[in-house]
């Protein structure tokens, strides 16, 4: 017997998917499809404003107040599966909540198009629904496959944990969420040095050397404490260990480091949801050995707590 | 007259299609494309064309034709009220283009028996023109009243909307006078009637009933047995190739209604007039259709099959550059990629029309062209085309299939290639490039990310080095001090007391082996300099530019100063300050 949660939220998708990252937004879908979770894409929805906070900040809380007003007025709360929309979203939520003359002045300029930010919204990563909404028992009672003996180098990303009293997803200095959600999987999340660290993608096409330099220092921190992958849940910091590691390649000396895979790929395998959802052959660099790792799960569906024991590390 | 100006309207027509399509060729946006002669642009364009007839994506091409040409699937998923109009004036169109502007060469040749008096030509003329008129109202309804954010109008789609009212309109008022007329009557009982005396007046008296005929003989009360013996008359000479005039329900609808200015309008032959604005406005849509937006009735479907079998990796770059000028005639204006763009919002902050997709293709077409732009116009097209997070979303919905996604990456490095700087490449805008740097000349890669830095650094200006004579307050640092201190969240930079821990923690300054070179100054060392109002230092320091607002100075410094947020406050500074530099240059 499958338990599903009923849940409905507006969905804030990345600009960088379409193009770069399409497998990020079909695996989000398709697990969540799995748990009985509605993602409405509204028409109007555009972009949080995280590429306009370095150019006019005016622009930016408005983009994200127009999203959040979009949510708003059709009474859901909000989903995203980017730290950049996630930590944006946030951001200025807080900024609106906490300077009421910024918040009249946005709402003026919404009301244009008739739309409101009453702050009502509630603000959900991908993680987060997971972890708190569907919850790790539902989770693990779905599961038909589980890893053995998969090293991952769990990667948070920036904005889902700093500031804290904007984001709020975890503790910010030794966070825990995620990593239960890996090692749910039967994966074992392995500690790291720089795990904490920006994956370096905000300068990518600003300063390539030091973004690239940012990024090779977290991979060989990665690489150093055993880890078979990386496992990211943001895509811009998937594009950065994926993509961008692709295209400045290793340095000669140095072996390739880990591929990169998104949460959702990970997850998926383990719930066997159909491989042209996950695209893993579409990430950039090999990730086939994933499958490796997987084996067949001997639990009962319907008695959860069987398992419970074995994937606990 | 009107075969002159036939002639004439056919000749310019002909003439303005081929110029315009030899500007396909000739024409470019397309940086990676420039060094391709007009003549290999051509041959490219040949071999692509047959290799796509002469493969299976003929079949793609086949079924692109049916549900995106002729059904307009794309308008209809994006507004069923679009579709209803664009369809309404579309088959409405081409109806009165095939059943009468070409009646004598298409449907006189086809069917037997056509006459434009009878039915079911009569009836079906006037449903065609109610439909193209019920579409131009749509139109207008749309761009008056309807008029969503963000969606502008221009002279183009004026003039276009115009001419069509005026061929119509004239029309049914052409052919409403035609109806009414006492002399067009006439003339027809000459021609086709052979009635006497009280034959003449029964069927006279049949007409002016019936057939909304303005007699200055006959009126109402009508004679019953006239009538009778009239429909008896009507029945003999005239049922065989005139239905009854009220099947044309437009224009007898009209002639009722003007039925007191018939005698007028016959004496001052206003029907003659009619006629003539009826055929010289459809001349003059025509000679000017391939220079205006009627020109995408031809180029539009064009773009719509060419982009469902053009690839962009596995495509000649010559083909792709061809196309994009071709695009630029494909494009309607309607505005649907400035509806939904991600970054449209934007405008709402930032009064630049070139953020708008639907507006970019405007600047587009000046730089094909290769105008002289104002070097002020030339920054704000930049700056509208780099303002832009190429998410793809105006080219899922463009209704005629126009790649703007890749418009866009060209048009942008073809305008960065002037090499005016562009502040915003210091923003995460930028990813996209840099995940598309393999496509790009290296040296211009970096060339526009220098130029930018340098733009901020500045080259001139107080360059302090350690020993130099101690620094002076002056009221340039104040105007800082001041801004940081407006706002709750950057004037916790008072709470500093120089611990360290922000620079400490920063990933940025832990990837060099000496910061202080590379970065300028070191995040609490900007902070400092933020305390005393030293502008010009701070945004000199690379620290600015390379800061990932990772927020870890933010989160890690014990006394809560929003570290990342007074940096980030401080780059937008330094943006604007180096943006209105460059616009007093």
């Amino acid at each position: 017997m499958i338990k599903k949660v009923m849940m409905k939220f507006a969905i804030q998708r990345c600009c960088s998917t379409p193009v770069f990252l399409k497998q990020y937004e079909t695996s989000t879908d398709a697990v969540l499809r799995q748990f009985g979770v509605d993602v409405i894409d509204i028409k109007e929805t555009g972009c949080c404003g995280y590429p306009l906070k370095n150019i006019n900040i005016k622009a930016f809380v408005l983009s994200s107040a127009r999203n959040l007003a979009l949510a708003e007025k059709k009474r859901l709360n909000m989903i995203t599966f980017c730290n950049c929309c996630y930590g944006s979203l946030k951001h200025v939520d807080h900024l609106l909540k906490t300077d009421t003359v910024l918040a009249s002045e946005i709402n003026a300029k919404l009301k244009k198009e008739k739309l409101n930010w009453q702050g009502r919204v509630e603000i959900k990563h991908l993680l987060d629904v997971l972890y708190e909404d569907i919850g790790l028992e539902t989770i693990r009672g779905q599961l038909v496959k589980t890893f053995k003996g998969l090293n991952i180098a769990t990667h948070y990303g920036c904005h889902l944990l700093r500031p804290l009293n904007v984001a709020g997803f975890d503790n910010p200095f030794s966070p825990s969420k995620f990593d239960r959600l890996v090692e749910l999987t039967g994966a074992v999340s392995i500690p790291w040095r720089s795990k904490l660290e920006c994956c370096g993608s905000p300068l990518w096409g600003v300063n390539d050397d030091l973004s690239a330099g940012i990024t090779h220092k977290k991979v060989t921190s990665a690489a150093q404490a055993g880890a078979d992958f990386l496992c990211t849940a943001c895509p811009y910091c998937q594009l950065q260990f994926d993509r961008v590691r692709r295209m400045t390649g290793s340095r000669p000396d140095e072996p390739a480091g880990p591929p990169s895979v998104l949460y959702t790929q990970l997850l998926g395998l383990c719930l066997g949801i159909e491989e042209s959802s996950l695209g893993i052959e579409k990430n950039e660099m090999n990730c086939s050995g994933l499958l490796n790792f997987l084996i067949h799960t001997e639990h009962n569906r319907s008695d959860p707590q069987s398992v419970s024991g074995p994937l606990s590390p | 007259m009107y075969s002159i100006s036939l002639i004439a309207a056919l000749a310019v027509f002909c003439i303005g299609v081929l110029y315009k399509v030899s500007t396909w060729f000739r024409y470019t946006i397309d940086p990676f494309a420039a060094h391709i002669s007009p003549a290999g642009r051509v041959q490219a364009a040949m071999k692509g064309t047959l290799r796509v007839l002469f493969s299976a994506r003929f079949f793609t091409l086949l079924e692109v034709f049916v549900l995106d040409v002729v059904l307009q699937r794309r308008i209809f998923k994006e507004s069923l009220l679009r579709w209803a109009m664009h369809m309404s004036i579309f088959t409405g169109f081409m109806l009165l283009l095939v059943f009468h502007a070409l009646a004598n060469q298409i449907p006189g040749k086809i069917f037997s028996g056509y006459y434009s008096t009878l039915n079911p030509y009569l009836f079906l003329r006037n449903l065609a023109g109610a439909l193209v008129i019920a579409g131009l109202l749509i139109a207008v309804y749309r761009r008056l009243a309807l008029k969503p954010r963000r969606f502008f109008s221009n002279v183009m789609d004026w003039q276009m909307i115009v001419i069509l009212a005026v061929v119509m309109v004239s029309g049914i008022l052409l052919e409403a006078g035609e109806m009414s007329s006492y002399s067009a009557y006439q003339q027809m009982v000459v021609d086709y009637a052979d009635v006497e005396d009280e034959e003449k007046i029964a069927l006279e008296t049949y007409w002016v009933k019936n057939f909304a005929v303005v007699s200055p003989n006959i009126s109402e009360p009508f004679d019953p047995s006239a009538l009778t013996l009239g429909r008896e008359m009507h029945l003999a000479y005239c049922s065989e190739c005139h239905s009854n005039s009220h099947w044309a329900f437009m224009s007898y609808g009209t002639a009722k209604s003007i039925r007191p200015l018939a005698g007028w309008m016959e004496s001052k032959r206003i029907d003659r007039a009619l006629w003539y604005i009826h055929f010289l406005a459809s001349f003059v849509g025509l000679a000017w259709l391939p220079f205006s937006k009627l020109f995408h009735v031809f180029v539009s479907p064009l773009s719509l099959l060419i982009n469902a079998v053009m690839k962009d990796e596995t495509s000649d770059p010559a083909n792709i550059a061809t196309r994009q000028i071709l695009e630029l005639d494909a494009c309607t204006h309607c505005g649907t990629c400035t509806m939904r763009c991600s970054v449209g919002t934007a405008f709402e902050e930032i009064s630049n029309v070139y953020i708008l997709p639907s507006e970019k293709i405007g600047a587009a077409k000046m730089l094909a062209l290769g105008k002289d732009i104002d070097p002020a116009e030339l920054d704000r097209i930049q700056a509208g085309l780099y303002l832009c997070t190429n998410c793809h979303k105006c080219t899922d919905v463009c209704p005629v299939g126009i790649n703007l996604q890749q418009m866009w990456f060209n048009l942008r490095e073809f305008v960065l290639q002037q090499g005016r700087p562009e502040l915003q490449v210091l923003s995460c805008l930028s990813l996209y490039r840099g995940l598309n740097r393999d496509k790009i000349n290296p040296e211009h890669y970096v060339n526009i990310q220098q130029l930018a830095h340098e733009a901020v650094a500045g080259t001139d200006g107080r360059v302090r080095e350690a020993g130099q004579k101690p620094l002076k307050i002056n009221s340039e640092n104040k105007i800082l001090k001041g801004i940081l201190n407006a706002n709750t969240r950057t004037n916790s930079l008072w709470s500093c007391y120089s611990c360290c821990t922000c620079s400490n923690s920063c990933p940025v300054v832990a990837n060099y082996q000496n910061p202080r070179q590379t970065l300028g100054l070191l995040p609490h060392q900007i902070i400092q300099a933020a305390k005393m109002g030293l502008s010009d230092l701070i945004f000199k320091a690379n620290m600015l530019r390379d800061c990932l607002w990772c927020y870890a100075c933010q989160q890690n410094c014990p006394q809560n100063v929003q570290v990342a947020d007074i940096l980030f406050e401080l780059k937008n500074l330094a943006i604007s300050v180096a943006q209105n530099n460059q616009k007093n240059k």
